[in-house]
């Protein structure tokens, strides 16, 4: 076989968005066996490693829905909506070991996940890139579990190194791991992600000032910038006014990205985020979601943050987010 | 030892041996990392600082932003230590405690100081009575009280070596040193100060002192008080005080915090489960203090010398 052909990721993904997401694992083009390379200069992935990241992500939003329907309770909305994320962190972005998980984390990436609520999806992508059984999912938020409603440390599950649920502590941890790199001349990178609604507690902004002053650039804030919270939108609950202009005004380095329920524009821009790194400034992401994203009747509203869809629900959901050849855990 | 013999010759502040230990760790164990929120020599951290600048992070007025960042430090391997006031080291911060520490076992050495009445002039917003009982109310929380600042000083080389959260309480004002400078510290081992028969009197940071001067008033009236040094709240030595109490078969607790929930609760619990026996708490009841000086706001707050006397009375007259 010859040179592979390039295709041009914007066109690629202008094809991939129009179609309804049931319909994403039957596009033929995820189904080449010849790696086709991007014509993109900042992703290094090659199409089969992206349609299995494809595929992955259709394959999380089934265990998110299934898990929450099974014990019927837990957070689907900003877990389906922050699939893509996920799926990009741990599928490309980040530099780490499943199989030999460590709390320190030296020279690897660290990630830590300061919305807890949204644990099925870290749960779901921690078991499906190799941390524990993916079985292990069967037992979310049941008696004995390592699968916490909030993910914990307690239990021992490998791939989480705090606790978190309560709010807005999530940012001041990772940047005390942030500077614990930089004490130990490790060069990697320290991510996390924290709702929007999260927002509201003062502590956020406590991190987001030290982080600035301390000039934490080896640190990547990611915002589930979804607008939505437990009792409405954040503007009826308590806006958070001009987000990119206050994240700015803090002294961070402040990305925006519009699509991210778009696998190849969260991949791209979580590569830029580390490409920005190490020039004095922390980083931040506000990444702008769809809450409930793939399931129609969960997607862009607040009613799903925490809330399990009755049979009926369950088996609409279903129907919208067909099976992959990963399996069903 | 004899309770005369127990002597102080000169008086420091509990935070002055926070001070020299942490400088001293900082020198030895090159894990050792420390923060303030704005209150760098209140807690005597700048010895440390001044070492060790790459290893100090001022954090601002952010209490539960430090927190936070101590326990992503200790996850890096450090073994971070906070200072602030015991009021901001504790209630102030309980949540950021309570899921980022404790319950996910970092190691984080929470160090407060200016903890109690004996903070003094500031008044009532400062002068936490209630810390022990938070934090010896979280699971998997070491809780560390210690008399003077020989011990202060020992204890803070001590948790260092011990892997898991602590909370470390010491406190403002000048107060008489006694115990030696070359002591080693023993988390969770009561010190027994002087034997006695007829009641046991278990003290904890600042008391601890008053304790002593009380029980050698009483042993002139011919009552024989032994008195044992509790440091450790939690974990609670146990042994060491149930084998005292089921010689003398009465008990009094001093402390400079509210009855409710302290160390007079502590050993309250442990006895009415094992040995119970009449008790007697020396502690703030139920009550906020107020502006005046140190040993002013003991005395009127009932955890003065006079009181531990009483107390002891009382509780032999209960027997």
């Amino acid at each position: 076989m010859g040179a592979a052909p390039k295709f041009g990721a914007a066109f690629l993904f202008k094809r991939l968005e129009i179609l309804p997401l049931p319909q994403l694992a039957s596009i033929p083009i995820i189904t080449l066996s010849t790696p086709i390379n991007f014509d993109f200069s900042t992703i290094s992935i090659n199409m089969a490693d992206f349609s299995k990241l494809t595929e992955m992500a259709q394959q999380v939003r089934r265990d998110i829905v299934r898990m929450v329907y099974n014990v019927q309770s837990g957070h689907p909305g900003g877990s389906l909506g922050c699939t893509e994320f996920f799926v990009a962190l741990y599928g490309n972005v980040l530099k780490h070991s499943p199989k030999s998980f460590k709390m320190e984390g030296k020279n690897q990436d660290l990630f830590f996940l300061s919305n807890g609520h949204i644990s099925p999806v870290w749960y779901s992508v921690l078991a499906r890139t190799g941390y524990f059984p993916v079985a292990e999912l069967n037992t979310f938020r049941k008696l004995n579990t390592r699968l916490q409603g909030h993910p914990t440390t307690h239990e021992g599950l490998p791939g989480i190194r705090v606790a978190s649920g309560s709010l807005g502590q999530g940012m001041s941890v990772a940047i005390g791991t942030a500077l614990a790199k930089k004490l130990d001349h490790d060069d990697r990178f320290v991510f996390c992600l924290t709702g929007d609604g999260e927002l509201q507690e003062g502590q956020c902004w406590e991190a987001l000032m030290f982080a600035a002053h301390h000039k934490v650039d080896n640190l990547i804030v990611t915002v589930d910038w979804n607008g939505q919270q437990i009792d409405g939108s954040n503007d009826q609950v308590l806006s958070l006014g001009n987000l990119p202009a206050k994240w700015k005004a803090f002294g961070w380095d402040v990305l925006i990205l519009e699509q991210g329920n778009n696998l190849e524009a969260v991949i791209t821009m979580l590569r830029k985020a580390k490409r920005r790194c190490g020039k004095g400034k922390p980083i931040a992401v506000l990444m702008k979601t769809d809450m409930g994203y793939g399931v129609d009747f969960m997607q862009g509203t607040h009613k799903w943050h925490g809330k399990a869809p009755n049979q009926e629900q369950f088996e609409l959901a279903m129907a919208q987010l067909p099976k992959t050849s990963l399996g069903d855990f | 030892m004899k309770l005369e013999d127990i002597v102080s010759s000169a008086t420091r502040a509990t935070r002055d041996g926070f001070g020299e230990g942490l400088l001293e760790l900082g020198k030895q164990n090159p894990k050792v990392v420390a923060l303030t929120a704005d209150l760098l020599e209140s807690l005597q951290m700048h010895h440390f600082k001044n070492a060790f600048p790459e290893r100090f992070f001022q954090v601002g007025i952010a209490e539960a932003n430090m927190i936070g960042i101590a326990a992503g430090l200790a996850i890096g391997g450090k073994i971070p230590f906070t200072g602030t006031f015991a009021n901001f080291s504790t209630g102030r911060v309980y949540d950021q405690i309570r899921q980022s520490v404790a319950y996910s076992h970092k190691n984080v050495k929470i160090c407060a100081s200016h903890a109690g009445l004996t903070l003094g002039e500031d008044g009532a917003t400062h002068q936490i009575l209630e810390d022990i009982g938070m934090m010896r109310m979280l699971p998997g929380m070491v809780v560390i009280n210690p008399c003077d600042a020989n011990q202060t000083k020992a204890a803070t080389m001590a948790i260092a070596d011990y892997y898991g959260p602590v909370y470390l309480r010491f406190g403002r004002p000048a107060w008489p040193v006694f115990t030696p400078a070359d002591q080693k510290f023993e988390i969770g081992k009561a010190l027994m100060l002087a034997e006695g028969s007829d009641v046991s009197i278990f003290a904890t940071g600042h008391l601890v002192w008053t304790a002593i001067e009380a029980a050698k008033e009483l042993a002139a009236e011919g009552i024989s008080c032994e008195v044992i040094n509790i440091h450790t709240i939690k974990p609670l030595d146990e042994t060491a005080i149930l084998d005292s109490v089921s010689k003398t078969k009465a008990v009094v607790v001093a402390e400079e915090h509210q009855r409710n929930g302290g160390l007079g609760d502590a050993i309250a619990n442990l006895l009415v489960h094992n040995l119970p026996v009449p008790i007697e708490y020396v502690g703030v009841k139920d009550s906020f203090g107020e502006s005046g000086k140190p040993v002013e706001l003991l005395e009127k707050y009932g955890l003065g010398k006079k009181d531990i006397l009483w107390a002891v009375k009382d509780a032999i007259e209960r027997k």
